[in-house]
């Protein structure tokens, strides 16, 4: 354990606090993502890029930063971002999930061509995951990939397509090799989105927005070249991108940016004058929830440092998804309750608009829910967990037939 | 530059963990534990001969010299057996007590704490938000009324008594005019023990009357140590827990295998496995980053006993009946986790102390 703090350390801390400090108009506003980047985001990410708080450690010749991993530095920016409450850049599935991927599995070309638009925030990608008869059953996925003519032609559907309206492009879990066994057919697809075969139906949810998608395809014609490994490797590519989408969705400085956010309108003069932070109750609320999310930080930290190393964290790992999205919603409970009845003015704009604070709290609310229910619900996490983490034994096939 | 354990800490932990294991089977720790003294000579020896004595007294007073992480280690290691042994006070907290005191005390104590020759029960009072009586008066070197809730005290050769300013007074525990008075706790493997003074010459008085922040870093270091024993003794439930799910079987299968038994190992693993990373930060914190120290150890305090009461009564659930009896002595981890919750500060006191030290409440 060394969290020495170095000369260049103290030095990064100072130049991103007087980077946040200088340049926080220039930054969109923290929460609610969701929606395309407008030119404020992709400027500000670039600006972010140029200086190496986001993708640090990506290799220049993708497009990153290409500084040497170090967990304190990391920690540092991180801190520093939520601290002044400015955000620390876009986060969506392309630059969590897909480009995680494709720098461990990826060809060289790949990566080249992918990694640098996608951190800029230019190319924006969706997850062909879930279908309407595979949620939790993920191979099940029965969208097929044909081999005709030197292309790969897809039909099918997906369902739960967060951002396919607005994306670029789409990684696609499809069934490839249809007389293999479920786990062996699969395959990985890159999908362009303009595809005119692939039609994209907004599927309406709690919040009243369409955050979600309903994707048809008919005859998809995508290059053979477009897919990560190789046929009937789609399983296991999945498999690397879940880990990433676990890791994303339990994402402990997300937490830390929440808390902070609360605090500062706990700080604020309550209905009655006092401001809540000087209530115990509600004070006392705050401390556990500051509690957990001081857990899941040092998690990370630790996740981070044996990531470094090469280490499996195995179990410390699996965990992530499941406790920070349940922290996640503990945190939004709260910021709700704060706001408490004078909050619940509730009018979400469309999609380029910003929407108000309370309006943006009432909406992360509910989407904490989209969010423990997607990328591998609660239920299987807990599976995950269990099975995987812990050893336990698997639930008995049920008979098949009959 | 990094977040984890060294080589060194990893071999230690495993010589002390199977130290333990060796001398602790639940045979051995129900005949330990009968007496709820929170001792035994063997056991005490023994740990001593690994290096625990002072494993946080400097070298140049015959100790190990090393942090309050890996005395956390320890704590960690001996809650997950439930060892009887009296480690946090004598050999964590009177150790930093006497370490941030003046030369003339650190020459005298230091060395008979690392060798083990003495043990040191601490009593904190007010300070450390435990509740009792806690009414103690220092009159030209001698100590009079009474102290409840002494930690580690019956088999102590010594108390370290602390005033509500903040000095604390060292006494024979032999000495006339000192009543001690021992009693078993719900944890057999830690005593409770109330003193009563009447003009008993103190041995020697450390700290100043201008503050209590040495003796809240030394509550802080205990509150640690309390974390990690909670951690320990919190694995220990669902390691078993998860044994046990592999090994039972009911309608035809292993119940491991049903997600209503499978879900409730999940949710300890993921409420505990984020703990160990906290406590090594809170520890680390105290030698490491001052102005992180005090409210990562009141957090870490809070929430382990938060974590580890969930963790006790899902893990004594998977065993079914079997949790219940004495038989297996899961209880002995149960108890351990339900005492240091209590003392030291409940974790609403911890959380309170938490908000203090972050300047959100007045002291």
């Amino acid at each position: 354990m060394d969290l020495t703090l170095t000369e260049n350390h103290r030095a990064l801390r100072d130049a991103v606090n007087a980077f946040t400090a200088r340049h926080r108009d220039r930054a969109p506003k923290p929460g609610g993502g969701r929606k395309r980047p407008d030119q404020k985001v992709l400027e500000w990410q670039a600006l972010l890029l140029e200086h190496g708080y986001f993708a640090r450690t990506i290799p220049r010749d993708y497009g990153g930063f290409g500084a040497p991993r170090d967990v304190i530095e990391l920690a540092i920016i991180a801190d520093a971002f939520s601290r002044a409450g400015v955000s620390p850049g876009i986060h969506n599935q392309g630059i969590s999930m897909l480009v995680p991927t494709l720098l461990e599995v990826g060809t060289e070309e790949q990566k080249r061509r992918w990694v640098g638009p996608t951190i800029r925030g230019e190319t924006i990608w969706c997850q062909g995951y879930s279908e309407p008869g595979s949620g939790s059953d993920l191979a099940a996925a029965q969208t097929r990939a044909a081999v005709q003519d030197g292309h790969f032609v897809v039909n099918g559907q997906k369902i739960w397509t967060s951002s396919a309206h607005y994306a670029d492009m789409m990684f696609l879990l499809c069934r490839s090799e249809p007389e293999l066994p479920k786990h062996a057919g699969l395959s990985y697809l890159l999908v362009p989105m303009n595809n005119p075969g692939i039609e994209v139906r907004p599927l309406r949810t709690m919040t009243g927005r369409a955050e979600f998608n309903e994707t048809f395809f008919t005859d998809v014609r995508v290059p053979l070249d477009q897919i990560v490994l190789s046929r009937g490797d789609g399983w296991r590519v999945a498999n690397i991108t879940l880990k990433y989408e676990r890791l994303l969705l339990g994402d402990a400085n997300k937490l830390q940016q929440r808390l902070e956010a609360i605090l500062r309108m706990m700080r604020e003069p309550g209905p009655e004058g006092t401001p809540l932070l000087d209530q115990p109750e509600w004070r006392d609320r705050l401390l556990r929830l500051q509690g957990e999310v001081m857990a899941a930080r040092h998690h990370n930290l630790r996740l981070l440092t044996e990531q470094a190393e090469g280490v499996d964290s195995g179990l410390g790992r699996l965990i992530v998804k499941y406790h920070g999205t349940m922290l996640g919603h503990r945190l939004t409970s709260l910021a709700i309750d704060v706001m408490g009845a004078s909050g619940l003015a509730y009018e979400p704009q469309g999609e380029m608009a910003e929407d108000d604070a309370a309006t943006t709290w009432h909406i992360d609310y509910m989407y904490d829910i989209g969010l423990i229910i997607g990328g591998g619900s609660s239920n299987i996490q807990k599976n995950i967990i269990g099975e995987r983490g812990l050893g336990l034994p698997r639930e008995p096939k049920a008979a098949v037939g009959a | 530059m990094r977040f984890g354990l060294s080589e060194e800490q990893r071999l230690f932990d495993n010589s002390l963990r199977s130290f333990l294991s060796s001398r602790l089977p639940v045979e051995a720790l129900r005949r330990l534990a009968e007496p709820g003294n929170g001792f035994d000579k063997d056991l005490w020896h023994g740990l001593g001969e690994l290096g625990l004595h002072g494993i946080l007294v400097p070298e140049e007073y015959g100790g190990a010299g090393l942090g309050t992480l890996d005395a956390a280690l320890a704590a960690e290691a001996l809650g997950y057996h439930a060892a009887p042994s009296p480690f946090m006070a004598s050999v964590v907290m009177a150790a930093k007590a006497f370490d941030a005191a003046g030369e003339a005390p650190r020459r005298d104590w230091l060395p008979r704490i690392a060798a083990g020759e003495i043990r040191i029960g601490v009593g904190l009072g007010a300070i450390s938000g435990q509740t009792g009586r806690a009414a103690v008066e220092l009159r030209n070197g001698e100590l009079s009324g009474a102290l409840d809730g002494v930690l580690d005290g019956d088999a102590a050769t010594h108390f370290l008594v602390y005033l509500p300013d903040g000095r604390a007074a060292l006494i024979d525990a032999a000495a006339d005019g000192l009543t001690a008075t021992p009693r078993r706790s719900v944890d057999r493997t830690r005593p409770l023990v109330d003193l009563t003074f009447t003009a008993v010459p103190s041995l020697a008085v450390i700290g100043t009357t201008n503050g209590i922040e040495t003796a809240a870093r030394v509550r802080d270091a205990g509150r640690v140590m309390l974390a990690a024993d909670m951690l320990g003794a919190a694995q220990n439930m669902l390691d078993r827990a998860v044994a046990y799910a592999k090994e039972r079987s009911q309608f035809g299968r292993l119940i491991g295998s049903f997600q209503g038994v499978k879900y409730m190992c999940a949710d300890m693993a993921t409420m505990l496995e984020p703990c160990r990373a906290m406590v090594w930060y809170a520890a680390y914190a105290q030698d490491g980053i001052p102005e992180e120290a005090a409210s990562t150890a009141n957090h870490t305090k809070a929430h382990l006993a938060e974590v580890s009461r969930e963790v006790a009564r899902l893990a004594t659930e998977v065993h079914g009946g079997m949790g219940f009896t004495d038989l297996l002595g899961l209880h002995f981890q149960f108890k351990r986790i339900t005492f240091d919750r209590q003392v030291l500060g409940s974790p609403e006191q911890c959380r309170r102390d938490a908000a203090v030290a972050q300047g959100w409440a007045a002291g």
